[in-house]
């Protein structure tokens, strides 16, 4: 009788959220269909005309398609690298020092850049960058020619890596962090009876004790391979580099919002949709394996 | 317990070096910002500004004033932060309290999950998603900004993980006094998962206050824009400029002072709920993340 009651309450809290989800998530799933047409926005998805794999045979010739996609998992997989091993360097480092104020106003600041969006940071990072900024005036002292970071296909890449990792090792460090507190003092004493130094002890049993913590972290960022940063490269790029930065996400806005091809830019959102469930559905099972942690 | 070998203080040396110098990496950036915003602008076109204004002035600020587009601009943001937070926090809780229920208890549960991942998994993409706010007739309203992200699925996850570490025994403490689900939710569960809950909000706020992409596809007419689209104009006309020689007289001409002060104010409301929002988003962060 009661339980009716229940049931009932959590059908209507649902409610709500289930008509907007329907509404702005799976509506929009049946415009993939865009992807197997050749859309003509006057005729809408019921005039237009089928194409069936012509759109995916279309994307398959261009040679924008391989670089955008090359340039997508290069970006990634080097960002997940070098910010993966930044925020545990950075973590290691902070645990070691016993000075709280410190240690509290590192953190402080570390986490910030984390919180702070692109469309301002890139306004910053150009400053710092640009052709007269700071970092150009500082190599002229060693007498090296100034640099275009930012429109030099040579030193965009390396330049999306870094601001990315310098945005995001504090907020990173966080976890690390966390589960550094819960290793066991008492392994530290015994290795201290033992004779261990300071490094030593960082190598048998933090590094250890952490190992848990980063096969976890780098697992559920397997996803992210396709995720190579939309804001940051959008506020960051210019049609210089447009051949080593652009990414899926990137060129699906180019050239499916303002180019207004809705087609292919469908087509390319598809494919990279696809992949990306393949790659999370993995990493949930990856995790769940190496240690028993489920995303949902 | 360390500082008795000669070796080891020459690793504290090393250690603190390098700490300081990730530290300075984020700090300085903007510092210098700040330092901009109050230089005057000439010192600032000349790149002569490190981390103390050069010539101090408020002139920057002066303008920045009179500048009506930057405060529509920011009370549009302001307005989307109040509303998009209140909307999404009642849809957050209430798909998450039934969500962390066993499927013993709701039977619906299952399906609704189900649906709930497969949303957040698979998406339309953005064109799709484009097209339907626009046959609802929903662009150019703070709307667009706001209902096509009503159901942020992650954070959803993280409060119906909160919901679970409910101990039963309340529920059922309240169930014999004849309590309802909805009363239930409100006085006992809420109040228990209160640190998730400002975690969420915290994390739906700097969300909302920095999206600028929304606006970019959704809205047209660029005096609705919030503040972060309008800060992101600042330098998109720069960024489509590809002659060098251009790009350079560009930057000189442009008004870097009034750039950068209007990028401090807009950074100021979150730099003022920061310090409050720091334990939060630690706690929240482990717990989402590290479990036992």
């Amino acid at each position: 009788m009661k339980n009716k009651k229940d049931q009932t309450a959590f059908h209507f809290m649902l409610a709500p959220s289930m008509i907007f989800l329907i509404i702005f998530s799976f509506i929009p799933m049946f415009g993939i269909v865009m992807a197997f047409q050749n859309y003509i926005p006057a005729k809408g998805i019921t005039g237009s005309s089928w194409v069936g794999l012509d759109n995916f045979k279309f994307m398959l010739q261009i040679p924008d398609s391989k670089q955008i996609f090359a340039n997508t998992i290069i970006i990634a997989v080097w960002k997940i690298i070098v910010g993966t091993i930044v925020s545990i360097v950075f973590a290691l480092l902070l645990n070691e020092i016993r000075v709280r104020f410190a240690k509290r106003f590192m953190q402080t600041v570390v986490y910030l850049p984390n919180f702070l969006s692109w469309a301002i940071l890139a306004t910053v990072v150009m400053n710092i960058f640009s052709y007269e900024g700071p970092v150009n005036a500082v190599l002229s002292w060693f007498g090296i020619d100034p640099v275009l970071f930012m429109a030099s296909n040579t030193w965009f890449r390396p330049m999306l890596v870094l601001t990315d990792v310098w945005k995001g090792f504090g907020y990173g460090s966080i976890i690390y962090l966390a589960s550094l507190t819960a290793i066991d003092p008492g392994l530290y004493e015994a290795a201290s009876i033992d004779g261990a130094n300071r490094f030593k002890k960082l190598w048998y049993v933090t590094l250890p004790g952490l190992m848990p913590t980063i096969l976890l972290v780098t697992t559920l960022n397997l996803p992210n391979v396709l995720n190579a940063g939309f804001d940051q490269i959008f506020n960051l790029y210019n049609p210089l580099v447009y051949q080593t930065a652009d990414i899926i996400d990137t060129y699906v806005y180019r050239v499916g919002l303002v180019e207004r091809q809705y087609s292919l830019g469908t087509t390319v959102g598809l494919l990279r949709s696809v992949v990306g469930i393949i790659l999370i559905l993995s990493a949930n099972k990856l995790a769940q394996k190496l240690t028993d942690y489920r995303i949902f | 317990m360390y500082a008795h070998t000669v070796k080891s203080r020459i690793a504290d040396v090393i250690i603190w070096v390098l700490l300081l110098a990730f530290t300075l990496s984020c700090l300085i950036p903007l510092v210098n910002l700040v330092a901009i915003s109050f230089s005057d602008n000439a010192a600032a076109s000349a790149n002569m500004v490190s981390i103390f204004p050069v010539n101090p002035t408020f002139s920057s600020y002066e303008k920045l004033l009179s500048d009506t587009q930057f405060w529509r601009s920011f009370m549009i943001s302001v307005e989307r932060v109040v509303l998009g937070l209140l909307v999404n926090m009642v849809l957050m809780i209430l798909t998450a309290y039934p969500l962390s229920k066993s499927s013993k208890q709701f039977r619906g549960q299952k399906i609704y999950m189900n649906l709930v991942i497969f949303a957040m998994l698979f998406s339309g993409g953005l064109i799709p998603t484009f097209m339907v706010v626009k046959e609802l007739h929903l662009l150019d309203s703070i709307w667009a900004l706001i209902l096509p992200g009503a159901v942020p699925i992650g954070n959803v996850i993280l409060l119906m993980n909160a919901f679970r570490a409910v101990p039963k025994s309340l529920e059922e403490a309240a169930k014999i006094d004849g309590a309802s689900q909805w009363r239930i939710l409100a006085r006992i569960y809420l109040p228990v998962v209160k640190p998730t809950l400002a975690t969420v909000a915290l994390f739906t706020i700097v969300g909302h206050w920095n999206d600028y992409f929304g606006a970019l596809v959704y809205i047209s007419k660029t005096m609705n824009y919030p503040l972060q689209t309008y800060i992101q104009q600042l330098s998109v006309e720069v960024q489509n400029i590809t002659d060098p020689e251009k790009l350079m007289e560009l930057a000189k001409i442009s008004n870097k002072t009034l750039n950068a002060a209007k990028i401090v104010v807009s950074t100021l409301p979150l730099l003022l709920i920061y310090p409050f929002m720091q334990k939060y988003f630690v706690s929240g962060i482990v717990v989402g993340s590290v479990k036992e």
